[in-house]
């Protein structure tokens, strides 16, 4: 177990510094920079203003040499200024974790809450009129784009009580943060919830046909605890990795859907400040997104290891 | 059907059908099986591969796979109960508590994620009111009769850190741990190595003497079958064909199929366990076993058999007893009185 875990945390910061690389260099690539934008809108262009403003900025710095200064700052906890803003990134994206966060969280659970347990009712009740329908939503969800669920249920919610709770201030009470988050968390969680409950069903299926349910349906268990104490624990084993990748695309809907139910998170303001190519903004961003994923798949590999006794073991 | 019992016989199957809804068509994989078994008593259930021995050790247990698979006819008794009456509760209460089962494949018949001890102690908590404590250090105890070195070390482990000998030990000690009337071990050494067959196979004798347990023992191998079985009854093909007293069967077949079994396999081999030699013997048989689900009318036999003619094609033939305790499904048994093997 002991090595197991340091293995996959040093994978983890190995995989933090790609990411930080790929992060960095992608964003040097794509044409355009604040100063090109900025003059832009303008309408004029002084070169020798542009050059001025990009020394200013370290844009004139060679590339390796800028994502030394970053990763620096990033150790000490600086980093850097909005373009846009002129304020401390910090100050920019911290504010806005929170909201982001309590969103995704909702999402997963429900995702997990929904997902599993028509999975399980699905495998177990193989071929029955629950399992059919529970097929059809499921590939439904699957195939509807969240931003497309969100605005449909934006028009639902409009259509039929002539109203529905949007973000305007930040939430007084927790009821009202409920409340505000369950449409957008069940746009984007739907998706996962379809994926999850897809892979429960077959994962189940699977290890109900394994010999050790026989075994146990033969010293007298009953339905219940050959489906939950014997069968489920099994059947998680890939759910939970995939659960993991679903987090990467968790924040990919979430991108969306916080511009379309107008929620001020971390996930609409990435897409503003690519827009202004506001580089501290953005790569600090997708970097402590990277973060997330990346952390969220340790834990479940974390998770795996408590569930399997064998990669416990095996070291 | 069992005459020189004068005890009731501990399980008594009547007239079993299993049957198969695939897509290929109906299968029958137990056609018409009957066969009872007394107190204490080792019964061998011999066959090829595929001719329904697994399936009616599933059926007496009510754990056909459903589906495809369904119990179409016949009776269970357990102990004057019949089984195929009770309902899915009262019958969890039979499984596991007055009848058990081990299995063929060890490697993977116990659950992955939870330890040895705590699967052994579950089937006793499932019927009988213990403490978890008491239960677990049940398991150890259970462990300990099945000879595993260090039972409460290995009662914490997984199935994973055990080696196929000794997840087989554990099998059998959480089969026998609620001490019931019949246990059905399905070829429980077949997937074992040659010297741990034996281990494993004296083993369960023991216990079965020391439990008074009634054993199904189904297998391949006719050398098991001389060392620990008092009756045996051979399959083919979904039926029963012939049903002996160990000794008679090998001195006297009297279906075909038994004859050419052990024909060239000369009986003392058998009984001092060189069954290779029997085993080869099983293939040798000339033509194939007919798929369940297009079955000759008649019997299934015929095509194989050197003394078929369109009696054997026309009907299947009905059991008769030609000696004490000795049952046979065939036409021409007449033709082997006498013959020997
Ligand atoms: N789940 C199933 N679905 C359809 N047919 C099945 C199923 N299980 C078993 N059968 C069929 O039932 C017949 C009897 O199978 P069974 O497992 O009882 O054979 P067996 O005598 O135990 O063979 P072996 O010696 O190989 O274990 C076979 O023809 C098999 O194909
Ligand atoms: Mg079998």
């Amino acid at each position: 177990m002991g090595a197991y875990l340091v293995r996959r945390f040093g994978l983890m910061l190995l995989t933090l510094f790609g990411i930080s690389v790929i992060i960095f260099v992608l964003l040097r690539v794509v044409p355009g920079n604040i100063v090109d934008i900025l003059f832009d809108s303008a309408g004029m262009v002084n070169p020798a203003e542009k050059v001025k403003i990009e020394k200013e900025l370290g844009l004139d710095l060679p590339i390796p040499q800028q994502y030394a200064a970053w990763i620096g700052g990033l150790v000490h906890g600086d980093l850097g200024y909005s373009y846009v803003s002129e304020k401390p990134a910090i100050a920019e994206i911290a504010p806005r974790i929170p909201v982001t966060a309590k969103l995704a969280a909702m999402a997963l659970a429900f995702s997990v809450l929904i997902g599993v347990p028509f999975g399980v009712i699905s495998a177990v009740r193989q071929n029955s009129a629950a399992d059919y329908v529970l097929r059809v939503l499921s590939l439904s969800g699957l195939s509807l784009p969240s931003f497309w669920l969100g605005l449909l249920m934006l028009m639902g919610f409009v259509a039929w009580f002539g109203d529905m709770p949007i973000y305007t201030e930040p939430p007084a009470t927790l009821w009202d943060e409920l409340l505000l988050y369950a449409a957008p968390a069940a746009a984007v969680g739907f998706r996962s919830s379809a994926l999850v409950m897809r892979l429960t069903r077959s994962s189940m299926l699977e290890v109900l046909r394994q010999d050790y349910i026989r075994t146990a349906r033969s010293k007298g268990a009953s339905a219940s605890s050959v489906n939950y104490h014997h069968a489920l624990r099994n059947a998680m084993l890939p759910v939970v990795t995939v659960i993991g990748l679903e987090a990467a695309f968790l924040i990919g809907g979430l991108i969306v859907t916080e511009t379309v139910f107008n929620i001020p998170g971390v996930a609409r303001f990435l897409v503003e400040a690519i827009r202004t190519r506001d580089y501290p903004i953005v790569q600090n961003l997708v970097m402590f997104i990277a973060v997330v994923v990346v952390v969220v798949n340790f834990i479940v590999d974390m998770l795996y290891a408590v569930l399997d006794p064998r990669i416990r073991y095996s070291g | 059907m069992d005459t020189h019992d004068p005890m009731p016989p501990v399980l008594d199957v009547a007239g079993l059908r299993t049957m198969f809804f695939t897509r290929q068509g109906l299968l029958r994989a137990v056609d018409d099986v009957s066969f009872s078994v007394a107190r204490g008593e080792v019964l061998a259930v011999v066959g090829e591969s595929g001719c329904g021995k697994s399936i009616t050790a599933l059926s007496i247990m009510r754990l056909v796979p459903s589906p495809p698979g369904r119990i179409v006819g016949g009776s269970v008794t357990l102990d004057g109960r019949d089984l195929l009456k009770l309902d899915e509760a009262q019958m969890r209460g039979v499984r596991g508590n007055e009848m058990s089962m081990i299995f063929q494949e060890p490697m993977t018949s116990l659950n992955p994620v939870l330890t040895v001890g705590s699967q052994i102690s579950e089937a006793i908590r499932l019927h009988q009111d213990l403490s978890r404590a008491a239960a677990a250090d049940k398991a150890v105890e259970m462990l300990r009769r099945v000879k595993i070195p260090e039972p409460a070390q290995r009662a914490r482990e997984f199935p994973h850190q055990l080696s196929g000998g000794m997840r087989q030990r554990a099998m059998i000690a959480m089969a026998l741990a609620c001490n019931p009337k019949v246990l059905i071990a399905d070829e429980p050494t077949t997937a074992l190595d040659v010297t741990i067959q034996a281990q494993i196979l004296e083993l369960i004798l023991r216990l079965q003497q020391d439990l008074g347990t009634a054993v199904i023992l189904i297998t391949h191998d006719l050398g098991v079958v001389a060392e620990t079985a008092q009756r045996v009854i051979v399959m083919y093909a979904g039926r029963k064909i012939e049903e002996a007293d160990v000794g008679a069967l090998f001195a006297e077949p009297l279906h075909p199929y038994t004859h050419g079994l052990l024909a060239s396999v000369p009986r003392l081999a058998i009984m001092s366990g060189q069954v290779q030699a029997a085993q080869e013997r099983l293939q040798e048989i000339p033509g194939m076993v007919p798929p369940l689900t297009n079955l000759p009318t008649g019997c299934a036999f015929a095509p194989r058999c050197r003394f078929a003619d369109a009696q054997c094609r026309a009907a299947f033939p009905p059991y008769t007893q030609p000696r004490r305790g000795h049952w046979v499904a065939c036409w021409h048994s007449e033709r082997l009185y006498g013959a020997g093997a």
